[in-house]
């Protein structure tokens, strides 16, 4: 058990930076998610931490020890690979035990490991098969399996989860987080789906061309992201943008498509007449006779709720998520709760939150 | 199961295909057939031209007289057993060889690697054929002529194999490296207990290949090993056949049997990986 | 094509190669260098003195008839190899790719003749054409057919073009084999489907679709008639008679061996590699092309 911290981490290949510097400080036992859209260098951030890249800057501290120039070996650490890297002519077994026994560990501590972790993870009685002979759920724990027996510092995960099929990848979401928190071991976990980076991470790194775009926790990132970029990111349907300009002092925003909105936390600093980008959750948006009139487009009943696609009277196009059923064409009105909004700089596209009371 | 027939389209065509293949079948064989039943006859019988197309009563000492002594005195066992040796010492030195450049060129950034691998591929192009006699002057000055070692690594010299595993190793998956690299397993360790095991099929595959290969030499044999000792047979065997007149032909075909089972019998009794090795990495 | 993951180190690699490396220079590289530099050089009469002769050699074998004729033999010689080895290999590819009883077996029982040596192939071909000791021979000079390879050129070149191609039938009938095999079943129903009766189906579909396997056995089979069956003329005609059977490969022999005309048989070398280099080269282009489907 230890502590990871990731000081200016930075990465080219070549000519090309793909890491521009990254911090992070990871707590004992947590499990932090890194998410981010395929480039963003998430996958090669986890690599420079497992030391099968070397940084082109930067340190790796795992429990208190420098380990930026140590093998991958010689840093007390695990991984689970996205095809799980089991060797097809070894046992389930001997899978397993292959790292113990290259430490040079007597048999009988081999085995005892191996022993529990199989247990642990309900996988005994395949102990003696080869991988081909395992479903892939199977072979994902017998991959956990391999990480656990080596009592690691941090365990590593690379996407083990994509190539599950969506109800397994639900139910090993749910095994991971279990076992991760059961065993305690500090955890980076490395996805590009947001359902899991919610449901998975006690704190979430957005990665953004190579920037950590946003640390924090799920629901933080959900409630306040802080750019666009998260704001887009997190979230299905996607939040809808619209555009803005700051008005009455900055008490309010004036939207393209026509009226005004006050903010319902405060005032924002800048000039007046700055351009803004607005944000609001497609499930945060209701239909009111005295809202915006939305030219419906596209209507997609889910069930339990109904996803609206339509477009404002300025032509920008807008989400709307409603509970239960609703009308299948024609114009809806729809209202923007002022205290649903997010404020993003236009250019920048940061989040600009209310100036702190004079 | 074909589905797009009608059944008694099928019934006609398959008739057709059997009868085909019966065909082909017998062609193959007759020649066979003929010396395997020859070898049963004495001389005489072969020399008058009666060809005979069953067994006769002279297997046992044909085959006796052949394997002790030979009709031009070398005895076929020897010439057997150098055979053996050369087919053997083709088949497992190329593999080695092989697979150790492959591994050092796929698994490490060599230094001149591409240098490495382009002159590995330029041999491919030219057969031991043509380059001959400049090939025996090296061997000749090296003083290997009329030795296993001239005879053998000659042949080892190109890098048909090499390719070969280069290709699979490129198949090999990253997260193995490393997986490995994370349980602490250096090149030569993962070497023996990754990459080894999983080329087991292409090594058979190439084991096959390169056994026939190197006991059907005929050339390069005909020109470095000259000497009874090292002599295979396959040239013994054409050797025997030399002067037409009082060539003794029962022992020819007694010879030639000798000489084309063993390679026979490998590619048989290996078949399975044999034809999927040459198809799936072959040239 | 490189990985994303390899191992440190510089010793260990330079001694993993160095066993290849130096055999292939000590055995391939320098005798190869040696045949170019040989093909430029003369030696006297005596064998005492060597000059530089620039392309003398090359002149000299163009202006010569014998080996023009020789060249001409090759052709000859390989075309009918590789046409012979090629048709027959795929018309029983194409029977035995079919799902009838006993596939297995046949394949097996068609499959052996590769590992026959080219020279025994061609031991096995006496008994079958040897005027007075072969079946067929024999039978056919008593039927009133003169038949004796030994005597007639026509004759001679036909009996080793088929020993040649008997043995290659194999090999082609392997790869044609697996070719077939690989034809996706969707793409000859949909055929079938579109009311293609079987043989229009075959060359419409089957047969383009297997040109890859076809155009590659062509190089194959080329390169084996050209180099390979050195041993099949060898045992057979010794290059007679009167020259009839004499291929490249053999004239380079009998000039390096038995005249020991070193420049002479080097000069052909060198032509004979660049005919190789050249097949390769086209093989590859082709192969590339492929890729980019």
């Amino acid at each position: 058990m230890a502590t990871l911290d990731l000081a200016g981490i930075r990465k080219s290949f070549g000519p090309v930076e793909v890491l521009h510097g990254v911090d992070l400080a990871v707590r004992d036992g947590e499990m932090i998610v890194i998410v981010g859209a395929s480039g963003c260098g998430k996958s090669t951030l986890l690599r420079i931490v497992a030391g099968l890249e070397r940084p082109s800057g930067g340190r790796v501290v795992i429990g208190g020890r420098d380990v930026t120039a140590l093998e991958p070996a010689e840093r007390d650490i695990a991984m689970v690979f996205q095809n799980y890297a089991l060797y097809p002519h070894m046992t389930v077994a001997q899978n397993m035990g292959y790292g113990l026994r290259i430490r040079g560990l007597p048999r009988a501590e081999i085995a005892r490991r191996v022993g529990e972790a199989a247990a642990l993870l309900g996988i005994e009685a395949l102990l003696d098969r080869r991988p081909r002979q395992l479903s892939g759920g199977q072979r994902q724990r017998v991959a956990m399996g391999r990480a656990i027996v080596r009592e690691p510092k941090l365990f590593l995960f690379d996407e083990p989860l994509s190539n599950l099929d969506a109800k397994l990848r639900v139910q090993m979401r749910a095994e991971i987080r279990r076992l991760q928190k059961r065993l305690g071991v500090t955890s980076l976990f490395v996805t590009h789906d947001q359902v899991e980076a919610m449901t998975l991470g006690d704190r979430l790194v957005v990665m953004h061309q190579g920037h950590a775009a946003q640390v924090a926790t799920p629901m933080e990132v959900f409630e306040r992201p802080a750019d666009t970029y998260v704001a887009g990111f997190i979230g299905s349907p996607a939040m809808n943008v619209l555009a803005g300009r700051l008005a009455e002092g900055g008490r309010a925003v004036a939207l393209a498509a026509g009226p005004v909105i006050r903010f319902a936390d405060g005032p924002r600093p800048g000039a007046e007449g700055e351009p803004l980008t607005i944000g609001i959750r497609p499930e945060h948006l209701r239909p009111d006779p005295a809202g915006l009139p939305l030219a419906l487009e596209l209507v997609e009943p889910l069930g339990s709720e109904t996803v609206l696609h339509g477009r404002l009277p300025g032509g920008e196009a807008l989400v709307v998520k409603l509970a239960g059923a609703a009308p299948r064409e024609g114009v809806l009105p729809i209202a923007l709760p002022p205290e649903a909004l997010h404020v993003f700089q236009a250019g920048s596209g940061k989040r600009l939150d209310p100036a702190p009371p004079a | 199961m074909s589905t797009t027939d009608s059944p008694g389209g099928r019934a006609g065509t398959d008739w057709l295909a059997h009868a085909v293949l019966l065909l082909g079948v017998v062609l193959f064989a007759l020649p066979l057939w003929i010396v395997l039943m020859g070898s049963s006859h004495d001389a005489a019988t072969i020399g008058r031209g009666e060809v005979p197309l069953l067994p006769g009563p002279h297997a046992a000492e044909n085959y006796a007289a052949a394997w002790g002594r030979g009709p031009t005195g070398v005895p076929v066992a020897r010439m057997l057993w150098n055979s053996t040796v050369m087919a053997l010492c083709v088949a497992v030195g190329k593999i080695a060889i092989s697979i150790l450049s492959a591994y050092a060129v796929v698994f490490f950034r060599l230094p001149g690697r591409n240098l490495v691998f382009w002159s590995i591929f330029l041999t491919l192009m030219l057969p031991v054929e043509v380059r001959i006699f400049p090939t025996f002057k090296v061997v000749s000055d090296l003083g290997l002529v009329n030795t296993y070692a001239g005879l053998i690594i000659p042949i080892i010299a190109s890098a048909t194999a090499t390719l070969l595993f280069r290709q699979f190793f490129l198949t090999i998956p990253d997260e193995f490296v490393e997986a490995a690299k994370m349980d602490g397993a250096g090149p030569l360790r993962f070497f023996r207990d990754v990459v080894l095991p999983l080329s087991r099929t292409n090594m058979a595959a190439l084991f096959v290949i390169l056994f026939v290969y190197g006991w059907n030499q005929y050339l390069w044999p005909l020109l470095v090993a000259t000497s009874e000792d090292v002599e295979t047979v396959v040239i013994g065997m054409v050797k025997m056949i030399g002067s037409e007149s009082n060539t003794d032909w029962s022992l020819v075909m007694t010879t030639c049997v000798l000489a084309l089972l063993p390679p026979v019998l490998v590619v048989l009794l290996m078949q399975r990986w044999f034809v999927k090795g040459l198809t799936e990495t072959e040239k | 094509m490189e990985r994303k993951t390899v191992f440190e180190g510089k010793l260990l690699p330079c001694l993993l190669v160095a066993p290849q490396l130096l055999v292939t220079i000590l055995f391939f590289f320098w005798p190869a260098g040696q045949a170019v530099w040989f093909a430029f050089l003369r030696q006297d009469a005596f064998g005492i003195r060597t000059s530089f002769v620039g392309l003398e050699n090359f002149q000299d074998l163009f202006a010569d008839p014998l080996y023009l004729e020789t060249l001409r033999n090759t052709l000859v010689f390989a075309a009918g190899v590789s046409l012979i080895a090629l048709t027959v290999a795929l018309l029983l590819a194409v029977m035995a790719d079919r799902q009838i009883r006993g596939a297995g077996l046949y394949r097996i029982l068609l499959v052996w003749p590769y590992a026959i040596a080219p020279a025994v192939a061609a031991v096995l071909w006496i008994f079958l054409f040897h005027p007075q000791i072969g079946l067929l021979g024999r039978a056919l000079n008593e039927a009133g057919l003169p038949f004796d390879y030994k005597l007639n050129g026509t004759q001679a070149m036909l009996v080793v073009i088929l020993a040649a191609a008997w043995k290659q039938v194999s090999y082609n009938f392997i790869f044609f084999l697996a070719g077939l095999q690989s034809i996706p079943k969707s793409v000859l129903e949909a055929a079938a489907i579109d009311g293609a009766r079987p043989a229009y189906r075959f060359w419409t579909v089957t047969f383009p679709l297997l040109s890859p396997t076809t155009f590659f056995l062509l190089v194959v089979n080329l390169v084996y008639a050209f180099f390979e069956t050195f041993g099949v003329i060898d045992a057979l005609t010794k290059g007679g008679p009167a020259r009839a059977t004499e291929t490249l490969i053999y004239r380079a022999y009998i000039d390096g061996r038995v005249n020991l005309d070193l420049g002479m048989s080097s000069a052909q070398s060198v032509v004979l590699m660049l005919v190789v280099i050249l097949l390769t080269a086209v093989q590859f282009r082709f192969i590339e092309r492929r890729v980019h489907y």
